[in-house]
């Protein structure tokens, strides 16, 4: 990896991409021997790797929209790179066609005797039924690509020097934060929830959303080390901006922890059958210990480790916690989906690994390509001085 | 331009100087410094980006009070919390048991806030030494400046290496006008 200081663009990619490509196309190749052997531990496995990348492009979409909303300095540097992750989002439609495929394997729902059977699910048909599912998803990955376009477009547009967009690009913003609130919701309802088709929390989409800003942050800090490692952008993205990620992902843990605790809290309290068994089927068998491994995984562990200063500024300390919050979201969600296929307890099969790579690799691959191709930080905002030169006090 | 004194004995007296803008009260700041002086300060109508470095200042132990006080707190409503439900006033609620610290969740989190927000308030106010009604730099017709284009540097008589006059032909030395000595 080398970059022209000039226009910040790269002169030699490197081989990062190229590695990422081979990496998601052995995975997916393997997975999709996965899919002959047993078709059903492939579906679930893929849903977790789906929903954990798609999660990641929309806290990219997230992080862009609301930089751009509130006018913010200190993120100018990482811009670009947050804006690639959300502009790769819309590839994960691609990943979409294999989970219509196993319907039957994932969706009690989609199965028309058993709604037959079922006056809950009889009454839940008009929504849950095969059609309308495909077509919401496309809907919402439409406007995740409009509003990732456009915002991207004006972005690429700025580094030549046209500056007529910088205010559009935070009116944008402010309808794209409210679709984007309802899709990611929605989505989350749909993917995962519909799991469970007789259950139902509204704030399930939020702790999806939540989940994944964390990831996308972990993400978003791991790819401006790796870049570090290469000696790319070295003195642009400083450990000033490391700790400004850090403090995010330390507010974002406890979001994380406030939804996931604030939807187990009424269920808990209200102790109704038809909410309870959600809960009961993750403290079944070894699910319990997957339970407690988020309380002091995903909540204890990321929140002592970024309360001190002196490790949100120390790279090495970051990278560990990011690669921790990844692993933590993978487990999050596997949590979410699992206990519907193995209901006494969980059994990690070698396509839980498999899938998360072939997709993660794609997707990395495809962000490397576009992102290789620009300037690397938004090199004509009015505000990069000041990103450049930020400082926490 | 009062003749109020302090009520304290010992009697500090402070050798003020004026500097032109924040560009060299900073360059002042950073040579009062290296010439030694421990017991000084800088006074500006608003912050001076870099003064913390430019003074030498360590980090602010507010943090580490901030985190203890509301660990304490949390630990605190926990205690509180078992006390009331199991040992005080044991009630079977909803067929849960005694102590069923989901329910306290909420009180706890929130109480630990509270405690929080409340210890960096209280506690900036205590480590400033605020409120405070009278300083000796109120005598200073000249100091009334600070409030809208002045920028001073103070030395206190309470520094090991003060003498009056040298400090005077020091702060002189480094750019000061108006240089003047405060009797507390």
């Amino acid at each position: 990896m080398k970059i022209n200081t000039e226009t910040f663009k790269l002169t030699e990619p490197g081989s990062f991409g190229r590695n990422a490509l081979i990496v998601g196309a052995a995975g997916l190749a393997l997975s999709a021997a996965g899919y002959v052997m047993d078709s059903k531990q492939f579906f679930h496995s893929y849903l977790v790797a789906f929903t954990f990348w798609t999660s990641i492009g929309l806290g990219g979409l997230f992080f862009t929209l609301l930089n751009h909303l509130v006018g913010s300095e200190w993120s100018i540097v990482l811009r670009r790179i947050s804006e690639t992750i959300m502009v790769t989002l819309p590839i994960m439609l691609v990943f979409f066609v294999p989970i219509i495929f196993g319907f039957h394997d994932l969706y009690h729902w989609s199965h028309a005797e058993a709604v037959d059977a079922d006056p809950i699910l009889k009454a839940k048909a008009g929504y849950l039924n095969p059609t309308f599912f495909v077509i919401r998803t496309v809907i919402y990955f439409a406007i995740w690509f409009i509003f990732a376009r456009m915002l991207y477009n004006m972005s690429i547009k700025q580094d030549g020097g046209d500056q007529s967009n910088n205010e559009r690009m935070r009116r944008i913003s402010a309808p794209g934060m409210i679709l984007f609130a309802f899709t990611a919701t929605y989505a989350a309802f749909d993917w995962l929830m519909s799991l469970q088709p007789h259950w139902f929390s509204t704030i399930f989409g939020v702790w999806y959303f939540a989940g994944g800003l964390l990831t996308a942050l972990a993400f978003i800090n791991l790819f401006a080390q790796v870049l570090r490692k290469n000696g790319v952008l070295n003195n642009q993205i400083t450990i000033e901006h490391y700790h400004d990620i850090g403090k995010l992902k330390f507010a974002f843990t406890i979001f994380w922890a406030y939804i996931a605790f604030s939807q187990f809290f009424l269920i808990w309290y209200a102790n109704i059958p038809e909410e309870t068994i959600f809960y009961l089927d993750r403290w079944e068998g070894s699910w319990q210990s997957v339970s407690l491994l988020l309380i002091y995984g995903h909540l204890m562990l990321p929140f002592l480790w970024l309360i001190p200063r002196a490790t949100k500024r120390s790279l090495p300390a970051m990278a560990f916690i990011g690669v921790w919050l990844l692993l933590m979201h993978w487990v999050d969600l596997y949590w979410s989906v699992f206990p519907n296929f193995h209901e006494h307890g969980f059994q990690l099969s070698w396509m839980d690994l498999t899938t998360m790579l072939g997709i993660g690799g794609i997707f990395i691959w495809a962000m490397w390509v576009r992102f290789s191709k620009n300037a690397l930080i938004p090199v004509k905002d009015p505000k990069l001085d000041k990103s450049l030169h930020f400082a926490n006090p | 331009m009062s003749e109020t004194k302090p009520k304290e004995e010992k009697k500090v007296s402070i050798v003020l100087a004026e500097f032109a803008d924040p560009g060299s009260l900073l360059q002042a700041a950073v040579k009062t410094r290296e010439a030694g002086y421990k017991a000084f300060d800088c006074h500006s109508p608003f912050p001076v980006h870099g003064m913390d470095g430019a003074m030498g200042l360590s980090r602010s132990p507010l943090a580490k009070i901030v985190f203890f006080c509301a660990m304490s707190a949390v630990c605190g409503m926990i205690a509180l919390t078992y006390y009331v439900s199991v040992v005080a006033y044991p009630l079977v609620i909803s067929g849960k048991p005694f102590f069923s610290y989901i329910a306290y969740a909420p009180p706890i989190f929130a109480v630990g806030v509270l405690t929080g927000a409340l210890t960096t308030v209280l506690g900036m106010l205590a480590l400033n030494k605020l409120p405070m009604p009278y300083h000796p730099l109120f005598n200073s017709a000249n100091f009334a400046r600070v409030t809208d284009d002045g920028f001073y540097v103070t030395v206190q008589s309470n520094d090991p290496q003060y003498d009056e006059q040298k400090v005077k032909s020091f702060l002189a030395s480094i750019g000061g006008k108006n240089v003047e000595v405060i009797q507390g």
